[in-house]
């Protein structure tokens, strides 16, 4: 039997998040090495640039719309994509690994009986099948992992597939509305942290540790992370210490993180915390200590003073941003 | 009302995992296995729960005969009663989530609380798919939880936020770290645990849809340059970041 790809495109706002075109270019990858269709499939009100999904290699879109639905919803959307999912036939969904992927995955996997693999970093075809990578320990190792039931779902992690352009073309759009959605489990209010980026989403991440010495410091981190538009990070210590929210924590007990240029202000680089950042296209270190862990993964490092060298990156950084 | 919590049974964060000979599973070789952290917020929860609304609590873990260590450090934290639903062979997490359904059922808990993910195989996923298949409804990754009569209002993390969420029970919620500071065990406590009998009964049988191929480590990180050792350095850093990586 041959596949149908369907790839959940996440809203928020209106906006298509940028998870959702890296999951529509991988499926545009995947449908051209296994001759299979693929769609997209989009839940909320409205939504702007829907078309644009085409230049990313994804034709076809199927809009459910609903006023309730602008917000995520587990019980309304599961309900909505597993009977879209069972009514097109689709064997194999990709998700973004998001929040609302992470929740929402499973509940799908259930619904339909199917076999999931989160978190993946990679999907390969071998054999005409799909062998998926995913970290487990948190990416202190990485599994192969192949999925026999009928369905197949997998969630990308952010960041790590390309959202490339693969030509100029719109989508089709087809929206229909949704009769009394399944509210029962519903968001009522979004409680947004002020004007900061989520290290999750970052392509930038400026993270302090225990050598920035109180939570006052943490300033600099601040500082730094807002001049390059990056996100503030933390290690478990200092979020331990209840220097830095929980939310800021990278690392085995907080987010695994994959952004372009991680810089650690100092942190020694415990081993939990390492797996959480270690896939970060670039690492800088500064530590005083030239026998921290952290100089062991870190493309550039800095052994010295964080009290004198931040200020200095500080400056710098505004020298080349002026 | 009854209360359940589902606890799994992990490697420390702090062990180093190695793969075993095999490619199949890691080297258990000094590896120390704890409560998965997530789990400990759950428990907390549980016993937060029934200190304030009254009830019975018990613990579920599905595993082998070493995840007992980790229900008795629940019953020490106060859990009432324990079930280990034995079964050491690999199971995907839909294939968990079906025989934890089966237990929830049998012990007929109207609030269900999970880690939000075990710290081992990383999918978060236990909880969720747990209440779809009992019919439950369910909040993920939750910091703040409320109960007001059968109505649940937690919050719960996102990306830049927090989004929060209502529903009624039952309900499973899945516990995030942030959402309460769990309690050390008291000595009476471990003391009273170590006496209490864990009800043993055969996990029910399920389908895997995943199947393990094979382990590996990821492609060793090169440890880079040291640039210098004091803020003189920062000029050439910046350079480096600007053109040689062009991240800034």
């Amino acid at each position: 039997m041959g596949n149908k790809i369907l790839v959940l495109l996440e809203q928020r706002n209106g906006q298509i998040k940028k998870a959702s075109l890296e999951a529509v270019k991988t499926a545009y990858d995947l449908s051209s090495k296994l001759s299979c269709e693929s769609e997209a499939i989009v839940i909320g009100n409205d939504i702007e640039n829907m078309e644009s999904i085409g230049n990313y290699g994804i034709g076809k879109v199927k809009h459910y719309k609903h006023s309730d639905l602008q917000n995520y919803s587990p019980s309304a959307y599961s309900k909505i994509l597993a009977e879209h999912a069972k009514e097109t036939g689709a064997s194999i969904i990709i998700i973004p690994n998001t929040s609302l992927g992470k929740d929402l995955a499973p509940r799908i996997a259930a619904k339909l009986d199917a076999g999931l693999a989160m978190d993946c970093i990679s999907l390969d075809i071998q054999n005409s099948e799909i062998v998926a990578t995913r970290p487990i320990y948190a990416g202190k190792v990485l599994l192969d992992v192949k999925l026999n039931s009928t369905v197949k779902i997998f969630t990308l992690r952010p960041n790590v597939f390309t959202a490339a352009m693969v030509g100029e073309s719109k989508a089709d759009i087809e929206s229909v509305n949704v009769d009394n959605p399944d509210l029962s489990t519903k968001v009522v209010e979004i409680k947004k942290s002020e004007g900061k980026l989520d290290v999750a989403e970052a392509e930038i991440i400026v993270s302090g540790g225990r050598g920035m010495k109180s939570a006052e410091h943490f300033n600099m981190v601040e500082e730094l992370a807002q001049l390059l538009g990056a996100a503030s990070g933390a290690s478990r210590a200092v979020v331990d210490a209840g220097w830095r929210p929980h939310s800021e924590q990278v690392g085995q007990t907080g987010k695994t993180v994959s952004p372009t240029l991680y810089i650690a202000l100092g942190i020694s680089g415990a081993i939990q915390h390492l797996a959480g950042m270690r896939s970060s296209k670039y690492i800088v270190a500064v530590n005083k200590d030239k026998d921290a862990p952290i100089f062991q993964i870190a493309d550039y490092g800095i052994v010295g003073d964080i009290f004198e060298v931040v200020p200095a990156m500080i400056e710098e950084i505004k020298k080349i941003k002026s | 009302m009854k209360i359940a919590v589902c606890v799994s049974h992990v490697p420390d964060t702090a062990a180093k995992i190695n793969i075993a000979g095999d490619g199949k599973g890691i080297d258990q070789t000094g590896v120390t296995y704890v409560v998965n952290p997530y789990d400990e917020f759950a428990i907390e929860e549980t016993l937060k729960t029934k200190e304030k609304l009254g009830g019975e609590t018990v613990a579920i873990s599905l595993g082998g005969e070493a995840n007992k260590e980790t229900l008795r450090k629940a019953l020490a934290m106060g859990i009432d009663s324990a079930v280990l639903l034995k079964d050491e062979s690999y199971r995907d997490s839909l294939s968990v989530a079906k025989a934890l359904a089966e237990e929830i059922k049998t012990q007929n808990a109207e609030l269900v609380f999970f880690g939000k993910q075990s710290v081992d195989f990383d999918n978060s996923v236990v909880g969720q798919m747990t209440a779809e298949l009992l019919g439950y409804n369910c909040i993920s990754v939750v910091v703040d939880f409320k109960l007001e009569g059968n109505k649940v209002i937690a919050e719960r993390e996102i990306e830049g936020g927090k989004e929060v969420v209502e529903t009624l029970l039952p309900a499973i919620i899945t516990a995030q770290k942030g959402l309460n500071e769990p309690r050390y065990a008291s000595l009476k406590g471990i003391m009273s645990a170590k006496k209490k009998v864990i009800e043993e009964k055969p996990a029910a049988a399920a389908t895997n849809f995943v199947d393990a191929v094979t382990m590996k480590r990821p492609a060793p990180k090169q440890a880079g340059k040291i640039v210098g050792t004091d803020a003189t350095a920062v000029p050439e850093l910046i350079r480096l970041l600007h053109e040689e990586a062009k991240v800034i």
